[in-house]
């Protein structure tokens, strides 16, 4: 049975407007902190670990726009589907270049597909969201692939 | 680490992670993440039906590229990574990050590495992946 309408479809492609976000030294000093890099470069600020980019485009919002679970409205990216348990997916990145402080750079985020599969335990929903992080002159720096799994 | 001395079915160096409630409140601090399940035990176990306080996903993603970039420290540097939170895990818990090379493209200079982060149990929670290009 086909849980996607076309006007669920219609969704695909559609994009969030563009985040762009400042990375300083201290930032990457207190993300190194927190979760115990022991590379000196990392440490030192010269360099920002990979997954420092998971916070840099976090809202920033003032607390009563957030949720009694402390978390920001979700986006709309991805339209509310009619399954609704929602599961985490994977998440694959390409990587095309380091992190640095005073890099300038602007996370793009496209909803890239809605499809449908039939699961052991009855019909599962997938929706693929692309972010694309460029330097603000267009300088590839990573491209991600998230999916969550809806049942 | 240099390139010709990597080999199809090395593990990587083990490390182990034992987040507390002051370096998850770090590092949901520094990422700028105020989801209750990671500081309010009430919530957490009332509301949410978890046992405890809830390790962060992308935390276990950041384990898993230390072990990678503490291996190939200056030598490389990251070309692709996956990771998935099958399931979670909580404070108090000691989560085991571990690799093993599953490929060496010499001609592109290049090592895939299978990874999991495991936890007191022995279960794979959060498998992944990782491609490493080595500086020429």
């Amino acid at each position: 049975m086909a849980l996607l309408t076309s006007e669920l479809k219609a969704a695909v492609g559609r994009q969030l407007p563009p985040v762009r976000a400042e990375v300083t030294r201290r930032e990457i000093c207190k993300y190194s902190a927190a979760t115990g890099q022991r590379l000196q470069r990392f440490i030192d600020g010269d360099e920002a670990p990979p997954m420092f980019l998971f916070g840099l485009f976090l809202p920033i919002l003032p607390r009563e726009q957030l949720g009694h679970d402390g978390l920001p409205p979700d986006t709309g990216l991805v339209p509310e589907l009619p399954l609704k348990r929602v599961m985490a997916g994977g998440t694959q990145q390409t990587w095309f270049r380091g992190i640095y402080p005073g890099d300038v750079l602007v996370s793009r985020q496209t909803l890239l597909d809605l499809f449908e599969k039939e699961g052991a335990q009855g019909p599962l929903i997938f929706a693929v969201v692309e972010n694309r992080v460029e330097t603000e002159a267009g300088e590839p720096v990573m491209t991600e692939r998230s999916t969550r799994i809806a049942r | 680490m240099k390139l010709s001395r990597v080999h199809v079915g090395d593990p990587l160096p083990e490390r182990a992670f034992k987040p507390d409630e002051v370096q998850l409140f770090m590092y949901n601090a520094a990422i700028w993440n105020h989801h209750r399940i990671h500081y309010d035990h009430p919530y957490t176990t009332g509301e949410e039906g978890h046992p405890g306080i809830v390790i962060d996903g992308p935390l276990q993603g950041d384990f898993l590229t230390q072990l990678v970039l503490e291996w190939v420290g200056t030598d490389g540097a990251l070309s692709g990574f996956e990771y998935s939170n099958r399931k979670a895990a909580y404070i108090g818990e000691t989560l085991r990050a571990r690799g093993r090379i599953t490929e060496v493209r010499e001609a592109d200079s290049e090592v895939d590495v299978e990874l999991a982060i495991v936890n007191e149990a022995g279960e794979v929670i959060t498998p992944g992946k990782a491609s490493v290009r080595f500086h020429q």
